[in-house]
Protein backbone atom coordinates (compact mmCIF):
# COMPACT_ATOMS: atom_id res chain seq x y z
CA UNK A 1 0.00 0.00 0.00
CA UNK A 2 1.25 4.01 -0.46
CA UNK A 3 0.29 6.70 1.04
CA UNK A 4 0.66 10.36 -0.69
CA UNK A 5 0.69 13.00 1.79
CA UNK A 6 0.80 16.50 0.72
CA UNK A 7 1.72 19.18 3.19
CA UNK A 8 1.28 22.85 1.79
CA UNK A 9 1.29 26.60 3.44
CA UNK A 10 3.68 29.36 3.43
CA UNK A 11 7.36 29.04 3.24
CA UNK A 12 8.76 29.95 6.63
CA UNK A 13 5.98 27.61 8.12
CA UNK A 14 8.18 24.62 8.24
CA UNK A 15 6.24 22.82 5.62
CA UNK A 16 9.23 20.99 4.24
CA UNK A 17 10.82 20.15 7.83
CA UNK A 18 6.95 18.30 8.45
CA UNK A 19 7.36 16.56 5.33
CA UNK A 20 11.08 15.32 5.72
CA UNK A 21 10.36 14.28 9.59
CA UNK A 22 7.35 12.33 8.28
CA UNK A 23 9.65 10.68 5.77
CA UNK A 24 11.98 9.56 8.60
CA UNK A 25 8.97 8.38 10.38
CA UNK A 26 8.22 6.21 7.33
CA UNK A 27 12.04 4.88 6.86
CA UNK A 28 11.88 4.16 10.84
CA UNK A 29 8.95 1.81 10.67
CA UNK A 30 10.83 0.02 7.56
CA UNK A 31 9.09 1.70 4.68
CA UNK A 32 10.07 2.62 1.47
CA UNK A 33 9.80 6.69 1.11
CA UNK A 34 10.30 9.52 -1.22
CA UNK A 35 9.99 13.14 -0.11
CA UNK A 36 9.75 15.85 -3.21
CA UNK A 37 9.54 19.76 -2.23
CA UNK A 38 7.87 22.85 -4.67
CA UNK A 39 11.03 24.12 -5.46
CA UNK A 40 10.94 28.08 -7.42
CA UNK A 41 11.86 31.53 -7.48
CA UNK A 42 9.58 32.60 -4.51
CA UNK A 43 10.08 30.55 -1.40
CA UNK A 44 10.17 32.54 1.40
CA UNK A 45 6.56 34.27 1.58
CA UNK A 46 5.12 32.66 -1.17
CA UNK A 47 3.66 29.01 -1.30
CA UNK A 48 5.40 26.14 -1.06
CA UNK A 49 4.44 22.42 -0.85
CA UNK A 50 6.20 19.35 -0.56
CA UNK A 51 5.16 15.82 -1.38
CA UNK A 52 5.73 12.55 0.42
CA UNK A 53 4.94 8.90 -0.13
CA UNK A 54 5.33 6.10 2.38
CA UNK A 55 4.73 2.86 0.84
CA UNK A 56 5.35 -1.01 1.08
CA UNK A 57 7.02 -1.26 -2.22
CA UNK A 58 9.06 1.07 -4.66
CA UNK A 59 7.55 4.15 -5.02
CA UNK A 60 6.96 5.54 -8.84
CA UNK A 61 6.45 8.68 -8.99
CA UNK A 62 7.17 10.96 -5.96
CA UNK A 63 5.33 13.85 -7.02
CA UNK A 64 1.56 13.42 -5.53
CA UNK A 65 -1.23 14.74 -7.19
CA UNK A 66 -3.85 13.08 -5.51
CA UNK A 67 -2.97 12.83 -1.76
CA UNK A 68 -4.94 10.27 0.60
CA UNK A 69 -3.90 12.67 3.38
CA UNK A 70 -3.67 16.22 2.59
CA UNK A 71 -2.36 19.09 5.28
CA UNK A 72 -2.92 22.76 3.87
CA UNK A 73 -1.36 25.73 6.36
CA UNK A 74 -2.53 28.63 4.63
CA UNK A 75 -6.13 29.74 2.57
CA UNK A 76 -4.40 29.66 -1.41
CA UNK A 77 -3.44 26.29 -0.81
CA UNK A 78 -6.54 25.10 0.52
CA UNK A 79 -8.06 26.58 -2.08
CA UNK A 80 -5.50 24.97 -4.50
CA UNK A 81 -5.20 21.25 -3.20
CA UNK A 82 -8.23 20.41 -1.57
CA UNK A 83 -10.08 19.05 -4.57
CA UNK A 84 -7.12 16.87 -5.36
CA UNK A 85 -7.84 14.91 -2.25
CA UNK A 86 -8.47 11.35 -3.24
CA UNK A 87 -12.07 9.94 -2.26
CA UNK A 88 -12.36 9.31 1.09
CA UNK A 89 -9.19 11.00 2.06
CA UNK A 90 -8.54 13.44 4.74
CA UNK A 91 -7.84 17.49 4.88
CA UNK A 92 -6.16 18.74 7.68
CA UNK A 93 -7.01 22.61 8.11
CA UNK A 94 -4.77 24.62 9.87
CA UNK A 95 -7.94 27.08 10.66
CA UNK A 96 -5.71 29.95 11.93
CA UNK A 97 -5.87 31.16 8.94
CA UNK A 98 -8.40 29.25 6.60
CA UNK A 99 -11.79 30.77 7.90
CA UNK A 100 -14.49 29.58 5.73
CA UNK A 101 -15.37 26.20 5.61
CA UNK A 102 -14.29 24.40 2.25
CA UNK A 103 -13.95 21.17 0.21
CA UNK A 104 -16.47 19.28 -0.75
CA UNK A 105 -18.19 16.42 1.32
CA UNK A 106 -16.33 12.94 -0.67
CA UNK A 107 -13.15 13.55 2.16
CA UNK A 108 -13.05 13.84 6.08
CA UNK A 109 -11.69 17.37 6.57
CA UNK A 110 -10.47 18.46 10.00
CA UNK A 111 -10.07 21.83 11.26
CA UNK A 112 -6.90 22.54 14.07
CA UNK A 113 -6.46 25.98 14.76
CA UNK A 114 -2.50 24.70 15.06
CA UNK A 115 -0.80 28.11 14.50
CA UNK A 116 -3.07 29.45 17.62
CA UNK A 117 -2.54 25.79 19.91
CA UNK A 118 1.30 26.64 19.27
CA UNK A 119 1.02 30.44 20.19
CA UNK A 120 -0.49 29.36 23.33
CA UNK A 121 1.36 26.41 24.47
CA UNK A 122 4.53 28.40 24.01
CA UNK A 123 5.76 26.31 20.86
CA UNK A 124 5.69 29.11 18.47
CA UNK A 125 6.85 27.93 14.83
CA UNK A 126 5.45 24.64 15.73
CA UNK A 127 1.96 24.82 14.01
CA UNK A 128 3.55 22.27 11.39
CA UNK A 129 3.87 19.37 13.70
CA UNK A 130 1.04 20.40 15.57
CA UNK A 131 -0.77 19.35 12.66
CA UNK A 132 1.34 16.29 11.63
CA UNK A 133 0.46 15.10 15.07
CA UNK A 134 -3.36 15.26 13.86
CA UNK A 135 -2.72 13.77 10.69
CA UNK A 136 -0.67 10.83 12.03
CA UNK A 137 -3.84 10.03 14.67
CA UNK A 138 -6.16 10.32 12.67
CA UNK A 139 -4.49 7.98 9.35
CA UNK A 140 -2.61 5.78 11.42
CA UNK A 141 -0.12 6.02 9.73
CA UNK A 142 2.66 5.47 12.15
CA UNK A 143 3.52 4.84 15.70
CA UNK A 144 4.04 7.74 18.10
CA UNK A 145 7.60 5.79 19.10
CA UNK A 146 8.65 6.20 15.25
CA UNK A 147 7.69 9.71 15.06
CA UNK A 148 9.95 10.51 18.54
CA UNK A 149 12.85 8.72 17.15
CA UNK A 150 12.52 10.26 14.45
CA UNK A 151 12.54 13.94 15.99
CA UNK A 152 15.85 12.88 17.05
CA UNK A 153 17.07 12.18 14.22
CA UNK A 154 15.64 14.74 12.10
CA UNK A 155 16.47 17.51 15.22
CA UNK A 156 20.24 19.17 14.92
CA UNK A 157 22.36 17.36 17.93
CA UNK A 158 22.92 21.10 18.71
CA UNK A 159 19.00 21.56 19.31
CA UNK A 160 18.10 18.57 21.42
CA UNK A 161 15.89 20.15 23.72
CA UNK A 162 13.78 20.99 20.47
CA UNK A 163 12.66 16.94 20.23
CA UNK A 164 10.55 17.30 23.54
CA UNK A 165 8.86 20.70 22.01
CA UNK A 166 8.06 18.36 18.67
CA UNK A 167 6.68 15.49 20.32
CA UNK A 168 4.92 18.13 22.92
CA UNK A 169 3.72 19.52 19.60
CA UNK A 170 2.94 16.02 18.34
CA UNK A 171 0.62 15.20 21.34
CA UNK A 172 -1.43 18.51 21.43
CA UNK A 173 -2.12 18.05 17.53
CA UNK A 174 -2.98 14.46 18.33
CA UNK A 175 -5.40 15.57 21.20
CA UNK A 176 -6.98 18.25 19.45
CA UNK B 1 19.26 12.96 1.35
CA UNK B 2 18.18 14.93 -2.03
CA UNK B 3 19.74 13.32 -5.46
CA UNK B 4 22.08 16.52 -5.63
CA UNK B 5 22.90 15.40 -1.72
CA UNK B 6 24.20 11.73 -2.64
CA UNK B 7 25.53 12.24 -5.95
CA UNK B 8 28.11 14.78 -4.52
CA UNK B 9 29.03 12.47 -1.53
CA UNK B 10 29.26 9.45 -3.89
CA UNK B 11 31.52 11.46 -6.05
CA UNK B 12 33.87 12.54 -3.00
CA UNK B 13 33.62 9.03 -1.98
CA UNK B 14 34.68 7.93 -5.16
CA UNK B 15 37.99 10.59 -4.85
CA UNK B 16 36.63 12.97 -6.52
CA UNK B 17 38.27 15.52 -4.69
CA UNK B 18 38.24 19.12 -6.66
CA UNK B 19 34.99 20.44 -8.16
CA UNK B 20 34.12 23.19 -10.31
CA UNK B 21 31.30 25.27 -10.65
CA UNK B 22 28.57 27.96 -11.35
CA UNK B 23 25.74 28.09 -9.77
CA UNK B 24 22.17 27.19 -11.47
CA UNK B 25 18.95 25.52 -10.48
CA UNK B 26 18.13 22.70 -9.50
CA UNK B 27 21.73 21.49 -9.09
CA UNK B 28 23.18 24.14 -6.80
CA UNK B 29 23.27 21.11 -3.87
CA UNK B 30 26.08 19.96 -5.43
CA UNK B 31 27.97 22.75 -5.47
CA UNK B 32 26.91 23.77 -1.87
CA UNK B 33 27.96 20.12 -1.12
CA UNK B 34 31.14 19.99 -2.35
CA UNK B 35 32.17 23.56 -0.44
CA UNK B 36 31.72 22.32 2.82
CA UNK B 37 32.85 19.13 2.20
CA UNK B 38 35.97 18.98 0.43
CA UNK B 39 37.88 22.18 2.09
CA UNK B 40 37.87 19.45 4.71
CA UNK B 41 39.42 16.86 3.19
CA UNK B 42 42.48 18.59 1.54
CA UNK B 43 40.30 19.64 -1.69
CA UNK B 44 39.55 22.26 -3.86
CA UNK B 45 35.99 23.89 -4.21
CA UNK B 46 36.06 26.66 -7.00
CA UNK B 47 32.79 28.64 -7.64
CA UNK B 48 34.57 30.08 -10.80
CA UNK B 49 32.83 33.16 -12.79
CA UNK B 50 31.20 31.30 -15.66
CA UNK B 51 30.36 27.55 -16.67
CA UNK B 52 33.12 28.11 -19.68
CA UNK B 53 35.64 28.95 -17.13
CA UNK B 54 34.32 25.91 -14.70
CA UNK B 55 34.54 23.60 -17.51
CA UNK B 56 38.44 25.04 -18.47
CA UNK B 57 39.41 24.29 -15.25
CA UNK B 58 38.18 20.82 -14.86
CA UNK B 59 40.05 20.62 -18.50
CA UNK B 60 43.52 21.23 -16.49
CA UNK B 61 42.83 19.32 -13.31
CA UNK B 62 41.46 16.18 -15.00
CA UNK B 63 45.14 16.85 -17.67
CA UNK B 64 46.80 16.69 -13.66
CA UNK B 65 44.94 12.92 -13.49
CA UNK B 66 43.20 13.54 -10.39
CA UNK B 67 39.24 12.89 -10.05
CA UNK B 68 37.89 15.90 -10.88
CA UNK B 69 33.79 17.00 -11.81
CA UNK B 70 31.54 19.72 -12.79
CA UNK B 71 27.90 19.98 -12.62
CA UNK B 72 25.09 22.28 -14.11
CA UNK B 73 21.77 22.62 -15.37
CA UNK B 74 21.20 22.64 -18.92
CA UNK B 75 21.94 25.91 -19.95
CA UNK B 76 25.32 25.75 -18.44
CA UNK B 77 25.58 22.57 -20.22
CA UNK B 78 24.99 24.24 -23.71
CA UNK B 79 27.83 26.87 -22.33
CA UNK B 80 30.47 24.02 -20.99
CA UNK B 81 30.21 22.03 -24.52
CA UNK B 82 33.04 23.80 -26.24
CA UNK B 83 35.17 22.62 -23.01
CA UNK B 84 33.63 19.13 -23.03
CA UNK B 85 34.61 18.44 -26.47
CA UNK B 86 38.01 19.71 -25.96
CA UNK B 87 38.08 17.26 -22.79
CA UNK B 88 37.34 14.54 -24.80
CA UNK B 89 39.95 15.70 -28.34
CA UNK B 90 42.82 15.52 -25.27
CA UNK B 91 41.23 12.09 -23.98
CA UNK B 92 40.85 13.49 -20.33
CA UNK B 93 38.34 11.75 -17.94
CA UNK B 94 36.16 14.07 -15.55
CA UNK B 95 32.84 13.46 -14.89
CA UNK B 96 29.92 16.40 -15.83
CA UNK B 97 26.71 16.22 -14.11
CA UNK B 98 22.99 17.45 -15.81
CA UNK B 99 20.49 18.02 -13.84
CA UNK B 100 18.21 19.10 -16.40
CA UNK B 101 15.61 21.90 -16.42
CA UNK B 102 13.59 23.42 -19.10
CA UNK B 103 14.44 24.86 -22.17
CA UNK B 104 15.42 26.09 -24.93
CA UNK B 105 16.96 29.19 -23.95
CA UNK B 106 16.51 29.89 -19.96
CA UNK B 107 13.43 27.95 -20.43
CA UNK B 108 12.63 26.72 -16.99
CA UNK B 109 13.38 25.87 -13.94
CA UNK B 110 11.59 22.68 -13.53
CA UNK B 111 12.42 19.08 -14.46
CA UNK B 112 12.85 18.24 -17.92
CA UNK B 113 14.76 15.64 -20.26
CA UNK B 114 14.93 17.62 -22.98
CA UNK B 115 18.57 17.56 -23.08
CA UNK B 116 18.86 13.66 -24.53
CA UNK B 117 19.84 14.29 -28.04
CA UNK B 118 22.26 17.28 -26.85
CA UNK B 119 23.45 14.38 -23.94
CA UNK B 120 23.77 11.88 -26.91
CA UNK B 121 24.80 13.39 -29.87
CA UNK B 122 25.64 17.15 -29.26
CA UNK B 123 27.74 17.71 -25.98
CA UNK B 124 30.44 19.29 -28.49
CA UNK B 125 31.80 19.21 -31.79
CA UNK B 126 33.87 16.72 -33.76
CA UNK B 127 33.88 13.23 -34.27
CA UNK B 128 33.07 12.33 -30.19
CA UNK B 129 30.73 10.16 -28.24
CA UNK B 130 30.33 10.52 -24.68
CA UNK B 131 29.05 7.68 -22.68
CA UNK B 132 25.44 8.87 -20.93
CA UNK B 133 24.56 7.31 -17.52
CA UNK B 134 20.63 8.05 -16.29
CA UNK B 135 19.79 7.09 -12.77
CA UNK B 136 16.79 7.39 -12.06
CA UNK B 137 16.73 6.96 -7.50
CA UNK B 138 18.60 8.45 -5.39
CA UNK B 139 20.27 5.76 -4.61
CA UNK B 140 21.42 5.29 -8.33
CA UNK B 141 22.04 9.15 -8.16
CA UNK B 142 24.92 7.89 -5.70
CA UNK B 143 26.05 4.67 -7.35
CA UNK B 144 26.21 5.65 -11.08
CA UNK B 145 28.60 8.60 -9.81
CA UNK B 146 31.19 6.30 -8.67
CA UNK B 147 30.63 3.76 -11.90
CA UNK B 148 31.38 7.17 -13.92
CA UNK B 149 34.29 7.88 -12.69
CA UNK B 150 35.54 4.72 -12.89
CA UNK B 151 34.53 4.78 -16.49
CA UNK B 152 35.94 8.20 -17.13
CA UNK B 153 39.48 7.20 -15.92
CA UNK B 154 39.50 3.46 -17.52
CA UNK B 155 38.90 4.57 -20.91
CA UNK B 156 40.10 8.17 -20.81
CA UNK B 157 36.92 10.18 -21.88
CA UNK B 158 34.61 12.68 -19.90
CA UNK B 159 31.26 10.61 -18.76
CA UNK B 160 28.23 12.56 -18.32
CA UNK B 161 25.24 11.93 -15.83
CA UNK B 162 21.73 12.75 -17.18
CA UNK B 163 19.73 13.33 -14.76
CA UNK B 164 16.72 15.48 -13.61
CA UNK B 165 15.54 18.40 -11.18
CA UNK B 166 12.83 15.82 -9.69
CA UNK B 167 16.01 13.32 -9.20
CA UNK B 168 18.24 16.42 -8.01
CA UNK B 169 15.39 17.71 -5.42
CA UNK B 170 13.70 14.62 -4.43
CA UNK B 171 14.87 13.41 -1.31
CA UNK B 172 14.82 8.95 -0.50
CA UNK B 173 16.58 6.75 1.68
CA UNK B 174 20.50 5.93 0.07
CA UNK B 175 23.92 4.09 0.91
CA UNK B 176 27.20 4.11 -0.19
CA UNK B 177 28.98 0.77 0.71
CA UNK B 178 29.73 -0.11 -2.65
CA UNK B 179 31.09 3.38 -3.23
CA UNK B 180 33.50 3.71 -0.71
CA UNK B 181 34.60 6.25 2.22
CA UNK B 182 35.85 9.19 1.74
CA UNK B 183 39.23 8.64 4.00
CA UNK B 184 39.62 5.51 1.38
CA UNK B 185 38.03 6.39 -1.92
CA UNK B 186 37.95 3.38 -4.11
CA UNK B 187 41.30 2.98 -5.56
CA UNK B 188 39.89 1.59 -8.63
CA UNK B 189 41.60 4.61 -10.85
CA UNK B 190 44.16 3.27 -13.67
CA UNK B 191 47.48 4.60 -12.75
CA UNK B 192 48.01 7.39 -14.78
CA UNK B 193 51.30 7.47 -16.45
CA UNK B 194 49.98 10.10 -19.51
CA UNK B 195 49.53 12.93 -16.59
CA UNK B 196 51.17 16.22 -16.92
CA UNK B 197 52.20 16.81 -13.30
CA UNK B 198 55.61 17.26 -11.99
CA UNK B 199 58.41 14.41 -12.68
CA UNK B 200 61.64 15.96 -11.98
CA UNK B 201 63.43 15.34 -15.40
CA UNK B 202 62.92 11.57 -14.59
CA UNK B 203 60.49 10.87 -17.84
CA UNK B 204 60.22 12.95 -21.62
CA UNK B 205 57.23 15.49 -21.19
CA UNK B 206 53.71 14.17 -21.22
CA UNK B 207 51.87 16.25 -23.83
CA UNK B 208 47.57 16.94 -23.49
CA UNK B 209 46.82 18.56 -26.64
CA UNK B 210 43.51 18.06 -28.69
CA UNK B 211 45.07 19.79 -32.04
CA UNK B 212 46.03 17.59 -34.34
CA UNK B 213 47.16 19.31 -37.94
CA UNK B 214 48.18 16.56 -40.28
CA UNK B 215 44.95 14.38 -41.51
CA UNK B 216 46.82 11.02 -40.79
CA UNK B 217 47.31 11.95 -37.29
CA UNK B 218 43.60 12.85 -36.70
CA UNK B 219 42.30 10.58 -37.97
CA UNK B 220 44.11 7.66 -36.62
CA UNK B 221 43.42 9.42 -32.76
CA UNK B 222 39.90 9.47 -33.89
CA UNK B 223 39.46 6.06 -34.99
CA UNK B 224 41.62 4.77 -32.00
CA UNK B 225 39.02 6.66 -30.10
CA UNK B 226 36.07 4.83 -31.74
CA UNK B 227 37.76 1.58 -30.88
CA UNK B 228 37.44 2.40 -26.92
CA UNK B 229 34.12 3.38 -27.30
CA UNK B 230 33.09 0.28 -29.32
CA UNK B 231 34.45 -1.47 -26.16
CA UNK B 232 32.42 0.56 -23.97
CA UNK B 233 29.33 -0.23 -26.15
CA UNK B 234 30.15 -4.38 -25.69
CA UNK B 235 30.73 -4.02 -21.90
CA UNK B 236 28.86 -1.40 -20.11
CA UNK B 237 25.36 -0.84 -22.09
CA UNK B 238 22.96 -1.12 -19.75
CA UNK B 239 19.16 -1.52 -18.94
CA UNK B 240 16.52 -2.93 -16.29
CA UNK B 241 13.71 -4.72 -18.04
CA UNK B 242 10.66 -5.74 -16.04
CA UNK B 243 7.62 -8.24 -16.98
CA UNK B 244 9.04 -8.05 -20.18
CA UNK B 245 8.96 -12.10 -21.00
CA UNK B 246 5.17 -12.64 -22.95
CA UNK B 247 4.68 -8.36 -23.09
CA UNK B 248 2.13 -7.36 -25.38
CA UNK B 249 3.40 -3.24 -24.79
CA UNK B 250 6.74 -2.28 -23.91
CA UNK B 251 6.94 0.84 -22.16
CA UNK B 252 10.42 2.34 -22.38
CA UNK B 253 11.39 5.30 -20.09
CA UNK B 254 14.62 6.50 -18.45
CA UNK B 255 15.31 8.55 -15.68
CA UNK B 256 12.42 10.05 -13.33
CA UNK B 257 10.06 9.07 -16.13
CA UNK B 258 11.11 5.77 -15.56
CA UNK B 259 9.52 5.49 -12.06
CA UNK B 260 6.15 7.04 -13.30
CA UNK B 261 5.97 4.37 -16.09
CA UNK B 262 6.42 1.45 -14.01
CA UNK B 263 3.62 2.61 -11.87
CA UNK B 264 1.44 2.94 -15.27
CA UNK B 265 2.68 -0.23 -16.44
CA UNK B 266 1.56 -2.29 -13.15
CA UNK B 267 -1.89 -0.39 -12.84
CA UNK B 268 -2.36 -1.42 -16.66
CA UNK B 269 -1.46 -5.18 -15.65
CA UNK B 270 -4.01 -4.56 -12.99
CA UNK B 271 -6.39 -4.52 -15.79
CA UNK B 272 -5.22 -7.24 -17.69
CA UNK B 273 -2.98 -4.99 -20.00
CA UNK B 274 0.34 -7.68 -20.35
CA UNK B 275 2.34 -4.22 -20.08
CA UNK B 276 6.42 -4.42 -18.84
CA UNK B 277 8.62 -1.89 -19.00
CA UNK B 278 12.32 -1.01 -20.22
CA UNK B 279 14.81 1.40 -18.07
CA UNK B 280 17.82 1.98 -20.04
CA UNK B 281 20.76 2.70 -17.32
CA UNK B 282 23.09 3.83 -20.19
CA UNK B 283 21.78 6.35 -23.02
CA UNK B 284 25.04 6.48 -25.12
CA UNK B 285 25.46 3.27 -25.56
CA UNK B 286 22.14 2.84 -25.85
CA UNK B 287 21.33 -0.91 -24.37
CA UNK B 288 20.10 -1.33 -28.27
CA UNK B 289 20.22 -5.53 -27.64
CA UNK B 290 18.78 -5.41 -24.21
CA UNK B 291 15.82 -3.53 -25.85
CA UNK B 292 15.24 -5.99 -29.16
CA UNK B 293 15.80 -9.03 -26.09
CA UNK B 294 12.86 -6.82 -24.02
CA UNK B 295 10.47 -6.10 -27.11
CA UNK B 296 10.89 -10.41 -28.34
CA UNK B 297 7.16 -10.22 -27.89
CA UNK B 298 5.98 -7.00 -27.78
CA UNK B 299 3.42 -6.20 -30.31
CA UNK B 300 4.42 -2.28 -29.64
CA UNK B 301 6.34 0.03 -28.02
CA UNK B 302 5.45 2.68 -26.07
CA UNK B 303 8.14 6.07 -25.31
CA UNK B 304 7.77 7.84 -22.64
CA UNK B 305 9.87 11.21 -21.89
CA UNK B 306 9.76 14.77 -20.04
CA UNK B 307 9.99 16.09 -23.94
CA UNK B 308 8.46 16.20 -27.05
CA UNK B 309 10.26 13.02 -27.71
CA UNK B 310 13.88 12.39 -28.05
CA UNK B 311 14.87 9.10 -27.04
CA UNK B 312 12.29 7.93 -29.54
CA UNK B 313 14.65 8.17 -31.85
CA UNK B 314 17.04 5.66 -30.60
CA UNK B 315 13.99 3.36 -29.72
CA UNK B 316 13.09 2.97 -33.49
CA UNK B 317 16.76 2.54 -34.66
CA UNK B 318 17.52 0.01 -32.15
CA UNK B 319 14.29 -2.05 -32.97
CA UNK B 320 15.06 -1.07 -36.90
CA UNK B 321 11.60 -0.06 -37.57
CA UNK B 322 10.64 -3.55 -36.68
CA UNK B 323 7.59 -2.66 -34.01
CA UNK B 324 5.31 0.46 -33.97
CA UNK B 325 6.43 2.58 -31.33
CA UNK B 326 4.23 5.34 -29.99
CA UNK B 327 4.68 8.33 -27.55
CA UNK B 328 3.69 10.23 -25.08
CA UNK B 329 5.25 13.43 -23.75
CA UNK B 330 5.11 15.97 -21.35
CA UNK B 331 7.30 19.29 -21.39
CA UNK B 332 7.73 23.10 -19.99
CA UNK B 333 8.32 21.63 -16.44
CA UNK B 334 5.59 19.13 -16.27
CA UNK B 335 6.14 15.58 -14.75
CA UNK B 336 3.91 12.92 -16.42
CA UNK B 337 1.29 11.17 -14.08
CA UNK B 338 1.23 7.77 -13.81
CA UNK B 339 -2.52 8.09 -14.80
CA UNK B 340 -1.71 9.95 -18.42
CA UNK B 341 1.08 7.08 -19.28
CA UNK B 342 -2.06 4.77 -18.22
CA UNK B 343 -4.27 6.75 -20.44
CA UNK B 344 -1.85 6.35 -23.36
CA UNK B 345 -1.74 2.78 -22.84
CA UNK B 346 -4.86 1.95 -22.83
CA UNK B 347 -5.07 3.97 -25.82
CA UNK B 348 -3.04 2.34 -27.94
CA UNK B 349 -3.28 -1.32 -26.64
Amino acid sequence: MTSEILIAGFGGQGILFAGKLLSYVGLIDGKEVSWLPSYGPAMRGGTCNCSVCVSDKPIGSPLVLNPDALIVMNAPSCDKFIGSVKEGGKAFIDSSFVGKERGDPRIDRYYIPATELARDNGLKGMANIIMLGKMIKETGLASFDAVKRAAEKTVPAGKADLVEANMRAIEIGAAN
Amino acid sequence: MKGNEALAEAAVRAGCRHYFGYPITPQNEIAAYMSKRLPKIGGVFIQAESEISAINMVYGCAAAGTRCMTSSSSPGISLKTEGISYLAGADLPCVIVNVQRGGPGLGSIQPSQADYWQATRALGHGDLRIPVLAPSTVQEMADMTGKAFDLADEYRAPVMILADGLLGQMMEPVSFPDIGNADEPRAKAVPKKWAAVGHGNSRGKNIINSLYLQPEKLEEKITERFKRYEEIKNKHAGAVSENCDGADIVIAAYGATARIARSAAETAREKGIKAGTFRPLTLYPFPEKELREACKTAKKVLVAEMSMGQMVDDVKLALECKLPVEFFGRTGGFIPGPGEILNKITEVT
